[in-house]
């Protein structure tokens, strides 16, 4: 592509006008050499250098493991600029990292100081290969087919196709076939519907205080305050575990993670929907704590504002407007749960959610 | 086949000793070293080995400090499997629920799955098991960034040209790969951060157009959280991902053997050579001793910083969840699209939810970004009808429109990991979420586009310094008074080493656009095809500035220095004429 | 490190705390118990010296009655907590007004603080200021307080009381710094928009619970060095690209450079 001149004097045939449409490559430039090349004792320096620090490296890997053995588990020492530490964790991590940083920087300035440091030329050649290679190649395989007579016997040639075709299929199956069930239906349920069946059919489900698990009375409920509710049914959840023989956390968190409610309390005349203030009580709404967006709960709750806030994209949802999304990349309001009050004051939710909660899917 | 680079200084041991197969006279040897070679020779006798051993350890590798970066990553993924090795020896990869009962007060009687448990026992109960966590964490929080830092460099270099595609595509799988490893190592724990990055993952699956609750049901053994994802992450993090790692990186540094490494354009380094060091014994010591030196900064972070304090997050809930919800830095491009991805993409379809507000950012993001990475060598080479083999690096100043591709890239990939983190920028720099994400959602469009033309006109100016360098000379900074009372400052010229790394590069020529009919006057869509790559070959090498010739060079030298210079502009498009 | 501190760890050391915890609580009542009834019955002169606070500092802006104004809202039935919490944190008498008022240094010393906490409380009723007994965490379940913590405070104030944001530039600040009181009257008082956690929501013992957990983790030592602002893994990203890698390049350039 470009053209190589060979020029000694550019002036003077500049003078001339033939001059070359490039520069030269002047070539490797000339070897300096080093201190430690031509002076013996900055030689031995080197090599004083490079021995303290394998030295180094040797004590510090001795220190580790002396302190390994010597230091108390939970004793703790001030350091500076990182303040109170675990002293064991901080000995252990310093003397190992001395022993391993030691061991490379003696090695690296060995190599720059001792090591020759001329520069070594390697040529190039071209990846490709020569074109009696491929030929070669080329009829080698072509060769081997007519060998196997691959080209004659079709019945062969076809029925290992299909063999080979197939056989992966047992083993995609056997994986596929048995990962995970496919009632996916489950995903609009919650415990919060209404058993109908059990010894619990029928029961309205109290509100339950998140993480005391004790029930609510709507008066202990001050507006301007903030709940955080599960279903009383988790506890037969778990009641069911136990005389089934299950594990008695068996399942918890699954339904946990569909019936997290948060509950709060305005007064009645900041809703600006009627309906979310019918399905409350004396101004006391439920609410999904499930995103409908990817599933975070939706937990930071803004008094003033009255704005539930998710933590993990920033979707805004408005309680006095039915939850509905003034913010952030989630599209559906929170899905509300319509509550009451029991006969011994205690708030409970009288049936299920109208629609299914949490994040989007095809079929909801 | 090889030559000495230079004349034999004063020091007799100089390398090229090593390269000329001369018959030195060595000592014979004694001692450990005749017993070395007794068991080289019984491993020689039964494989052969020495016959390629010799050439390999005399292998060159040219010294530069941005061809370690590549190294940084090898290193810290071998680090990663050293102490992975030692976690998975307490930790127990079960979401069986069980009471803490070790020594971290703060968390004792409290119900946590057994995943979580043995975690807090590493931390805690094992001696030095928080050390190797840690070591482990930033390990693969290092390799993450190393094997970003290191596709930029050749990136912006051209490294990825012709022989190195499959290497180029190859390593765009190791990155892809090295994140979802690092996703699945993440989630392992079952903190509350993780977990909520699962539930966050959970809903991804859902928003699979017509089959995302079941590939959600399928994945997660049922519901979420359900026992089995823990497990079978575990399976990905410590099995499958790491075998398909090192198998691609086994592959990635064989084709770096067969290419032999490229080099950045300098004086005696030409297309049809390699000059450095080699193998045996420099490139040993010093790669050998970087290995030991990643590993002990690794280890000092390690000692110093706490990563991923997952006894301050505590057990998964899927009730709880903690202000500052983040992935790894490597995920937050991701989080960063869905968050500034608009709800009203949400779209119903009769009684069907088609939720393109996530699918976008969750499913599609990642694919389409990786695909586009992996094919940019196709593109380029298809735009620039270049098909020769490239082993000198580019300057990336030298190649305008490919960093300034690249430069926007990044401001994208900044802007998405920005978003990733709006709240925690929003509470340190006292700013409104809301108005950070506004802002993100402009720059989204906006600031590639700035990017793009602010570095290609940075690097058109700095081939014009580099054509002036070289035109004037170096500015000595002595300056001189002439008899009349003019100031002069004196200019040295280059030397031909210095100059030849500015006036090494070629500049190409764009393809000529064509008419879009054919001879007999009618619309071809043959020729169209050959005009829009005319157009993308317009807007690869438009503006090109060309290298300084040596006519011009005599022609500042004849004029002097105080004459008017050949600007930039009127040498641009003088590059050779001919491809 | 002093010699309890080294044995903090110690498998009795939690029921040696236990003890103590319970000891203290019950001396703690004993004391206290009949004191409420005095600060209750806060006395006229200090009522009138904390209305005359208030009508100096107060005044233009929550009212001369503290019926509030379009700058200030009422103080009427807010209680002797809120004044508390707002005047011990330096966030009133604020400076101006923005999105949200910030900590500061407090202006009022204790007596003058207490005096205009009587005043307001003297209009009507209100949480008053807790007792000691439960704003110490002396004593506290710290596993139960974890737990309560990260339920109904964690997703604002952050797995390690770090802080976190809201919507339209406000926050919730971090709760590094303050006293167990100042906890427990933002809990009951709701300030701003963090919402109201009642003794009927959150009862007194497991308000003590939390603040005893906030209180532990503020105090423990670091477990695996410099805890990186506590924000999670995004101060973790930037460190490991800025620092870890600058010192990782550092070394390459190191070992590129020819030796002198």
């Amino acid at each position: 592509m470009s053209e190589h001149g060979t020029t000694h004097d550019e002036v003077s045939r500049a003078a001339t006008g033939t001059l070359p449409q490039r520069f030269d490559d002047p070539g490797l430039p000339p070897h300096v050499p080093r201190q430690a090349d031509h002076d013996e004792s900055a030689a031995k320096r080197a090599e004083r250098q490079v021995a303290v620090m394998f030295g180094l490296s040797i004590v510090s890997t001795v220190a580790f493991l002396v302190a390994y053995f010597a230091v108390d588990q939970r004793s703790t020492v001030f350091f500076p600029g990182i303040g109170s530490t675990n002293a064991y964790h901080l000995v252990l991590g310093v003397t190992l990292a001395l022993s391993l940083l030691m061991i490379g920087l003696g090695a690296v300035h060995w190599a720059k100081t001792l090591m020759p440091d001329h520069e070594v030329v390697e040529e190039r050649h071209p990846l490709r290969s020569s074109d009696e290679d491929r030929e070669h190649a080329v009829a080698t395989i072509l060769d081997g087919g007519d060998a196997a007579q691959l080209p004659r016997r079709n019945m062969i040639k076809y029925s290992l196709g299909g063999a080979l075709g197939l056989f992966s299929l047992p083993l995609v199956l056997q994986v596929a076939g048995s990962l995970g069930p496919t009632n996916v239906s489950e995903l609009a349920e919650t415990l919060w519907d209404i058993p109908t069946e059990g010894k619990h059919a029928g029961k309205p489900i109290r509100l339950m205080r998140d993480p005391q698990n004790t029930p609510i009375k709507a008066e202990e409920v001050a507006i301007g305050s903030v709940f955080h509710v599960l279903p009383e049914s988790l506890d037969w959840h778990k009641e069911e575990n136990v005389e089934a023989g299950r594990a008695e956390w068996k399942g918890v968190l699954d339904e946990k993670a569909k019936a997290a409610v948060i509950l709060v309390r305005l007064d009645p005349k900041d809703f600006v929907s009627t309906k979310a203030r019918d399905w409350g009580y004396q101004g006391i709404v439920a609410y999904s704590k499930i995103c409908t967006h990817v599933g975070c709960p939706v937990g930071l709750y803004e008094q003033k504002t009255h704005n539930l806030l998710c933590p993990c994209h920033q979707s805004t949802f408005d309680v006095t407007r039915d939850c509905e999304v003034v913010f952030g990349p989630a599209k559906r309001a929170l899905p509300q749960l319509k509550i009451t009050v029991d006969a011994d004051g205690y708030l409970v939710a009288p049936e299920g959610f109208k629609e299914p909660v949490g994040p989007s899917y095809w079929e909801r | 086949m090889s030559t000495a680079a230079a004349p034999r200084g004063a020091a007799p041991r100089g390398a090229a000793a090593l390269r000329t197969d001369d018959p030195a006279v060595r000592p014979e040897p004694t001692g450990t070293v005749k017993k070395l070679g007794g068991l080289a020779g019984w491993v020689d006798d039964r494989t052969g080995v020495a016959k390629g051993a010799g050439h390999m350890l005399k292998k060159v590798f040219p010294d530069h400090w941005s061809f370690m970066l590549g190294e940084i990553a090898m290193y810290s993924m071998i680090i990663c499997l050293l102490t992975g090795v030692f976690l998975t020896f307490w930790f127990v990869p079960s979401m069986g629920e069980v009471p803490y009962d070790g020594s971290y007060i703060p968390l004792q009687g409290v119900q946590m799955s057994e995943a979580y448990k043995t975690t807090l026992d590493i931390s805690f109960d094992i001696r030095g098991g928080l050390l190797i966590r840690q070591i482990h964490h930033w390990a693969a929080l290092m390799f993450v960034v190393a094997v970003m830092v290191h596709m930029f460099r050749v990136f912006f270099t051209g490294a990825f040209r012709k022989p190195r595609e499959i290497n180029w595509v190859i390593g765009t799988v190791l990155s892809l790969l090295s994140i979802v490893e690092g996703f699945a190592g993440y989630s392992l724990p079952d903190d509350l951060l993780s977990g909520t990055g699962i539930r966050a993952a959970e809903g991804f699956m859902q928003s699979i157009p017509i089959v995302g609750s079941y590939v959600a049901y399928f994945l997660f053994g049922g519901p979420f959280p359900g026992e089995a994802i823990i497990p079978r992450f575990y399976t990905a993090h410590v099995l499958i991902i790491p075998a398909i790692l090192i198998g691609l990186f086994t592959a990635h540094l064989l084709l770096v053997m067969v290419h032999k490494h490229t080099q950045y354009p300098g004086p005696g380094r030409t297309n049809s050579n390699v000059v450095g060091f080699p193998l045996m014994p420099v490139y040993m010591a010093k790669a050998g001793g970087f290995f030991f030196i990643v590993f002990g900064a690794i280890a000092l972070v390690s000692a110093l910083f706490t990563i991923n304090p997952i006894w301050a997050y505590g057990p998964y809930d899927p009730s709880p969840v903690t202000a500052g919800s983040q992935p790894d830095w490597y995920m937050l491009f991701a989080d960063g699209g869905l968050r500034l991805l608009p709800g009203w993409l949400e779209i119903p379809i009769f009684k069907w939810t088609l939720s393109l507000n996530v699918a976008i950012g969750a499913l599609l993001l990642i694919p389409v970004m990786y695909t586009l990475i992996g094919i940019y060598p196709f593109l380029e080479a298809w735009v620039t009808g270049d098909k020769r083999e490239h082993h000198l690096l580019d300057r990336p100043r030298n190649a305008p429109v490919r960093t300034a591709l690249g430069a926007a890239f990044i401001a994208e990939y900044f802007v998405l990991a920005m978003a990733g983190v709006n709240d925690i920028l929003a509470i340190k720099f006292h700013l409104a979420i809301n108005s950070i994400t506004r802002a993100l959602q402009l720059l989204f469009f906006v600031l590639p586009v700035i990017v793009f033309w602010v570095t290609k006109r940075l690097c058109l100016s700095l081939q014009r310094a580099d054509r002036n360098l070289v035109l004037h000379g170096r500015e000595t900074g002595n300056i001189y008074r002439s008899a009349d009372g003019e100031f002069t400052e004196i200019h040295e010229p280059l030397d031909p080493y210095r100059r030849w790394t500015l006036v090494q590069h070629e500049v190409g020529t764009p393809l000529a656009l064509g008419s879009t009919k054919d001879a007999n006057g009618v619309e071809s869509p043959l020729s169209k095809k050959a005009r829009r790559r005319a157009r993308w070959s317009q807007f690869y090498f438009r503006d090109s500035v060309a290298p300084v010739t040596p006519a011009e060079l005599a022609a500042a030298h004849h004029h002097g220095e105080h004459d008017a210079l050949p600007s930039a502009e009127s040498a641009t498009h003088v590059g050779p004429s001919e491809h | 490190m002093n010699a309890l501190a080294a044995r903090r760890r110690h498998p009795a050391a939690i029921t040696v705390l236990l003890l103590l915890g319970l000891i203290l609580t019950g001396a703690a009542y004993s004391l206290l118990a009949p004191k409420q009834a005095q600060a209750a019955l806060a006395s006229e002169d200090q009522v009138a010296a904390g209305k005359s606070l208030f009508l100096a500092n107060c005044a233009s802006c929550h009212g001369l009655n503290a019926q509030g104004t379009l700058s200030g809202p009422s103080l009427i039935g807010v209680g002797a907590a809120s004044v508390d919490f707002q005047v011990s944190t330096g966030r009133m008498p604020a400076a101006g007004t923005g999105v949200q008022v910030a900590r500061g240094v407090a202006k009022f010393d204790e007596e003058a603080t207490a005096a205009m906490a009587a005043y307001v409380a003297s209009l009507g009723q209100g949480p008053a200021i807790p007792e000691e007994a439960v704003t110490s965490g002396q004593g506290a379940d710290l596993a139960r307080g974890g737990e309560i913590f990260r339920v109904n405070c964690a997703m604002c104030h952050n797995f390690a009381g770090a802080g976190g944001a809201l919507t339209w530039g406000k926050y919730a600040p971090a709760l590094k710094d303050v006293t167990g009181r100042q906890i427990y009257e933002a809990m009951v008082t709701g300030p701003a928009n963090m919402p109201k956690f009642t003794d009927t929501n959150i009862s007194p013992e497991d308000k003590n619970n939390v603040i005893g957990f906030l209180k532990a983790i503020e105090t423990q030592p670091q477990q695996g060095g410099y805890h990186l602002g506590n924000l999670g893994p995004s101060s973790e990203g930037l460190f490991a690209w800025v620092f870890a890698l600058g010192l990782l390049i550092g070394a390459a350039v190191w070992l590129g450079s020819k030796a002198a």
